[in-house]
């Protein structure tokens, strides 16, 4: 090979790497490209049917009157009541696994257990809730058999997050606790917990913002499109955002399909405040503790 | 949002000490018997599924052969003449999710390697918050832009393609698996050793020759990890398929045409007024333990090759 020839060998080698590295940024600024695409067209169709008649109106025949009411107090319901079951749930099975458990195969089979179900699809946790709480436990189509379903989804999440959030306090603070004579569950509750707080509220948030969003569980137990009232009590008859946004946006009509864009901002602006809570709350309470 | 395959960490080293609490102290036995509970739940969650899936099937394939439900061309569970063979949905549910991966995988791959081998510190923290938002929106909003924007555009390119297509559903999905493979894939990408790297360097390779045939053959275990977990989501996906591909379940390969999925069935039949007990009502379980059995079986292999990843460079 003369000296010509490697010269333009190495100058098409660095022209295909330059080629490359370009490549790899465009599919990147592609992805960027889409959501800003995706939220244009959400806004564009969505808007005009965004009035304040549309958060306090009940669903109805006709798109210019449908409202979004019951959809959002039963969305506030099943949220609410999620976190307060999963929450205490999570990170028990956490606070186990992280403090109590010891090394072993107990310890690595419930781990494992919990990965997989990590990775279940949410509608399989619908037809879940529909044989054990709907029909077994005979709770009908109500808002807590809604809320428990949704709790079994997002545990795996809550019991995720709050174990990484355990395991990055680190063990001098429990070696201090126990050297000044606390009990294991004193060490935790005085000292390991407080630590992680931050690290396992912003879990839980990221986890109840998933519940919000989840609609195939809720209509594989059967979650009502068509509610004349809000319920008012954990055995009423429920629905929920992403529900009533299937629903108009499987109906034939166009006009039906503005309605649902309407319901999706309602439901990404309450994605975004709950998000944003999150990041306040790591940015906020996680500098306050420095190793 | 982390990604944690296994999820298996190491126990806290404290976790052997003063796991004999005094004898006079019984409430913290018992805290530590309430804390045993809840960890059993997610056990129990497991049992519960498998419980429920295989008790309702049980009774379905008293009526219907195991080897006519898997190996039957058509699937017609909700008018006469009635015929159960999944074929058609698991046929759909394929076409999607493959549909999906040719997507998301070489734009997350080609993202992945951008985050992990090119882009600055400022980049990847504009790129990372918008992959996590791309990863939250909800997929009955990815149905929605099916519907509206996915759609016709393929129907502008293809007038012959169904307003109900597999295509359409296949990019939304893809889109929404993207994050995940993103994010799985720079994490391998990623802990592949620095002294690898600077050795093709000092052999004279250039970066494109160190990252595709030394970073990525070294990281190989962790995309494949990357690619089941993902095609794994893409089956399980309900919402936006079910608003997407429309429910004409059909053995096809044609992505133009209205196709069905395992999922986009169940969330029929759960729509309509199906009596429970019926053999309508318990196609929705065969269905449900199908899915499951799928999707676990690809979760179980992803987490054995991440489990070769760590092994190989821990």
């Amino acid at each position: 090979m003369s000296l010509t020839e490697t010269d333009s060998y190495r100058r098409r080698k660095a022209f295909m790497s330059q080629a490359f590295a370009g490549l790899c940024l465009l599919t990147t600024v592609f992805c960027v490209l889409v959501l800003v695409l995706l939220l244009a067209s959400i806004f564009y169709h969505g808007f005009p049917y965004l009035t304040k008649s549309f958060l306090t109106n009940y669903p109805s025949r006709f798109p210019a009157k449908a409202g979004i009411l019951p959809a959002m107090v039963s969305s506030m319901w099943l949220i609410g009541l999620t976190a307060l079951f999963s929450v205490p749930i999570g990170v028990g099975a956490a606070v186990y696994l992280e403090e109590y458990a010891r090394a072993s195969r107990w310890r690595s089979l419930v781990q494992l257990n919990i990965a997989n179900l990590a990775g279940v699809p949410s509608i399989v946790y619908g037809i879940l809730g529909l044989g054990l709480f709907v029909r077994a436990m005979m709770l009908e189509r109500s808002v807590l058999a809604g809320a428990l379903t949704l709790t079994l989804v997002v545990l795996p999440i809550v019991i995720l997050a709050a174990q990484e959030a355990l395991r990055a306090v680190p063990d001098s603070i429990r070696g201090a606790s126990y050297a000044l004579g606390a009990t294991r569950w004193q060490t935790i509750w005085h000292q390991v917990l407080p630590a992680s707080l931050p690290g396992i509220m912003t879990g839980v948030i990221l986890a109840i913002s998933r519940a919000l969003g989840e609609a195939a569980p809720l209509v594989a137990i059967g979650a009502a499109t068509f509610m004349n009232f809000v319920p008012r009590s954990v055995s009423d008859e429920f629905s929920a955002l992403p529900v009533q946004i299937f629903d108009w946006a499987s109906r034939p009509q166009a006009e039906f399909r503005d309605v649902a864009a309407a319901g999706i901002i309602v439901l990404l602006t309450m994605l975004v405040v709950m998000n944003a809570s999150a990041v306040y709350v790591r940015y906020r309470y996680g500098q306050r503790i420095r190793w | 949002m982390s990604f944690d395959a296994t999820g298996i960490g190491k126990a806290s080293k404290w976790a052997a000490i003063g796991a004999s609490s005094p004898p006079g102290r019984w409430g913290e036995r018992l805290i530590h018997l309430v804390l045993l509970a809840c960890a059993f739940v997610s056990i129990l969650t497991t049992v519960g599924i498998v419980l429920v899936l295989v008790v309702e099937a049980g009774q379905f394939f008293r009526e219907v052969s195991i080897v006519g439900f898997l190996t039957a061309t058509k699937w017609t569970p909700l008018f006469r003449p009635q015929h159960f063979g999944i074929l058609p949905l698991f046929c759909g549910t394929m076409l999607v999710s493959i549909g999906a991966i040719l997507v998301a995988l070489p734009i997350g791959l080609g993202s992945a390697i951008y985050l992990s081998e090119y882009a600055s510190n400022p980049a990847r923290e504009v790129v990372k918050p918008i992959l996590e938002i791309l990863a939250g929106i909800p997929s009955v909003v990815f149905g929605f832009l099916a519907l509206v924007l996915v759609s016709p555009m393929i129907r502008s390119v293809f007038p012959s393609a169904n307003v109900f297509n597999a295509a359409s559903a296949s990019i939304v999905v893809g889109f929404m698996i993207l994050p995940m493979i993103v994010s799985l894939s720079e994490d391998v990408l990623r802990s592949v050793p620095l002294s690898l790297r600077e050795a093709a360097y000092a052999l004279g390779a250039t970066k494109l020759d160190v990252t595709v045939k030394v970073v990525l053959p070294a990281a190989i275990s962790g995309i494949v990890a990357s690619f089941l977990l993902a095609i794994s989501r893409a089956i399980g996906e309900t919402m936006a398929v079910a608003l997407a591909a429309g429910a004409s379940p059909k053995l096809t390969l044609n992505p133009l045409e209205s196709i069905q999925t395992m999922t986009a069935y169940i969330v029929q039949v759960s729509q309509g007024d199906t009596p429970a007990g019926s053999i309508e009502y318990r196609t929705i379980f065969a269905v449900g333990l199908a899915l499951f059995v799928v999707t676990m079986t690809l979760n179980i292999l992803a987490q054995w090759f991440v489990s070769r990843m760590r092994e190989k460079y821990e």
